[in-house]
């Protein structure tokens, strides 16, 4: 794997002062690849992403990109690029000088810099803005004249902050479009930062779950969403049943339940999405306490001898009323399998 | 009704206490007789013509245009890498580097000249001039490091990582991206170090020596031996100076946002 990794993070240890904030990180990225950083603020994401820029260095470990070691390599000799979440135009100069300026200091040949920088706005679709100022300028515009001004540059790799937590609904269905056609033709490879699942889901090749510091799961938006392997990405991507198995039993309030299916011997837990719990069959029973419409389904809130369950069920299926008892099932062969509670 | 009519008493007192010696120097300003009255003798420019005419003060307007001038920059170099210091990074002693740079504030300026005069003129035997030019240029100091600092806190410091990522060192970054972008702060500081050396009065008294005088020394030794309204038509036309000053700087600075 690390043989093929473009961008390869090993064993690194981030840390503020004597704050570790990101520990013993091992992450191969491959050329091309969009890669989302998915986790809660103070999981380390925007640290690991600092240490790519090499705004941050690291306490140890070390980054290679396109099969250098740049552990060591200032943050202005990387050509890493980053759009970063609050735009950070430079406010004095016009949408064209800002996206000039790292050419210029390239000190290419000014016919050269008008080409590309026209080429970079019109890629973003900003080509008619270029001597207007950035406070002049829309959010979702300035966010465009930033992500021109990375890729103008042909960094190895573009990593972004945050890409669409600025901008409204519609905005961020566009700009997710875009990122995607942008990626898809300048071929770069893309790390982005991002607190909102659905974000990464829909964007990204593969997702990198953090949680304090570690990477808790690394794998396709389908794994990760599917198969999370730990409780917390689990809970993270909406399994919100989760019980803990211990010697190929459920632990529940009342005690270890039988399993019909054999486990592996690491299964440390179980967990299922509301809509993978059967109503109205099964083993267990249990009481409804609450019922809400949610439009094409209903939401119910089980009192059960396993401890409270949340389950849905089509909206056109007959409704359970509240007080009333049902039998219900926890399909052992749909459930998320967890290595780690 | 009665708290409204003091209110208004009280807000006329304050304009008579700060608007009224003004109005009274410009009167004696323009006055026609020989010594400095109010009311004054009759209506003339005389007085205002005299001004040019005597050497003196010539000599120490220059003086004071010079350390205004010089002692300003001066302040300013040293002061603006303080500041971005003090605003970017979390330095050491940072507490104490700004109570140190702050002392000429609250310290009385009699004890800074009279510090000064014993313990740099004295023994190290200083020219007068290099003693009011180190003198005026710690007195502005202060005023140049916190209006910078104003401006340098407005300033997002994440503009200078992206210039960084685009290629740019951290020397060049300060100059092409922070400088411009503090160059309104660095202009009020500069009318602010102006003006506050320009009209420095203990400092000086302290250092100034024989023949080298700042312009308002030199007004309270000219009167002490010639007792003419010249006095009062070169403070009337001083205080125009700063005005002119002052507003053209709030009408294109928004200058009261940094002071």
């Amino acid at each position: 794997m690390s043989d093929a990794a473009y961008l390869n993070l090993s064993d690194l240890t981030l840390a503020y002062g004597k704050t570790i904030a990101v520990e013993r990180l091992d992450l191969p990225i491959r050329k091309g690849e969009l890669i989302a950083l998915l986790g809660p603020s103070g999981c380390g994401k925007t640290t690991t992403m600092r240490a790519i820029t090499g705004l941050l260095k690291p306490a140890s470990g070390t980054i290679t990109l396109d099969g250098k070691d740049i552990t060591r390599l200032p943050a202005n000799k990387r050509e890493v690029g980053l759009v970063f979440q609050s735009y950070a135009l430079f406010p004095h100069l016009s949408v064209f000088e800002n996206v000039a300026f790292g050419l210029r200091l390239k000190k290419l040949p000014s016919a050269q810099i008008v080409k590309k920088v026209e080429d970079g706005l019109a890629m973003v679709g900003l080509g008619q803005f270029q001597s207007r100022k950035p406070a002049e300028l829309s959010g979702g515009q300035q966010q465009r004249v930033a992500l021109a001004r990375s890729l103008v540059m042909q960094p190895k790799v573009l990593l972004l902050d945050e890409p669409l937590s600025n901008l409204d609904a519609r905005l961020r269905l566009e700009m997710r479009t875009e990122l995607q056609r942008v990626q898809r033709e300048s071929g770069v490879t893309m790390v982005f930062v991002t607190h909102d699942q659905n974000e990464a889901l829909a964007l990204a090749d593969r997702i990198v779950v953090m949680k304090d510091g570690r990477i808790e799961q690394l794998g396709t938006p389908e794994e990760v969403y599917n198969s999370p392997v730990s409780r917390f990405v689990a809970d993270f991507v909406g399994f919100e049943n989760i019980f803990p198995v211990k010697d190929g039993q459920l632990q529940t309030q009342n005690g270890p339940t039988e399993l019909s299916i054999p486990l592996s011997a690491q299964t440390t837990g179980l967990a299922w999405r509301p809509s993978m719990v059967r109503l109205g069959e099964g083993r267990f029973e249990g009481e409804v306490l609450g019922v809400a419409f949610a439009g094409g389904t209903r939401e119910y809130l089980l009192k059960t001898p396993l401890g409270p369950i949340k389950a849905e069920m089509d909206a056109t299926a007959p409704a359970f009323a509240p007080g009333s008892r049902l039998a219900f099932d926890l399909p052992t062969e749909r459930a998320a399998v967890l290595d780690r509670m | 009704m009665t708290s409204r009519l003091y209110s208004y008493l009280t807000l006329a007192l304050v304009f008579l206490f700060l608007i009224g010696p003004f109005v009274i120097i410009v009167a004696a300003a323009l006055s026609g007789g020989e010594t400095l009255a109010f009311p004054p003798q009759g209506l003339s420019l005389k007085w205002i013509a005299k001004v040019f005419e005597v050497e003196s003060f010539r000599e120490s307007f220059a003086l004071s245009m010079f350390l205004a001038i010089f002692g300003t920059l001066a302040a300013l170099v040293l002061g603006v890498p303080v500041a971005y210091a003090a605003s970017r990074y979390r330095l050491p002693f940072g507490e104490t580097i700004r109570t140190i740079v702050s002392a000429p504030i609250i310290v009385p300026g009699i004890i800074v000249g009279l510090a000064l005069l014993r313990y740099l003129v004295i023994p190290l035997d200083v020219s007068v001039g290099l003693a009011l030019f180190i003198a005026h240029t710690a007195l502005i100091l202060p005023y140049a490091v916190r209006v910078v600092s104003a401006s340098l806190d407005n300033l997002r410091s994440d503009i200078e990582e992206a210039a960084v990522l685009l290629g740019s060192s951290r020397v060049a970054t300060f100059f092409r991206i922070v400088l411009p972008n503090i160059q309104s702060g660095i202009l009020a500081a500069f009318i602010l170090g102006f003006v506050t050396s320009f009209n420095q009065v203990p400092v000086s008294l302290f250092l100034s020596g024989p023949g080298v005088r700042t312009l308002p020394i030199d007004m309270i030794w000219y009167m002490e031996i010639t007792y003419d309204p010249s006095v009062a038509a070169l403070a009337a036309l001083l205080a125009f100076l700063s005005i002119s000053i002052v507003f053209l700087a709030e009408r294109f600075l928004g200058f009261s946002r940094y002071v």
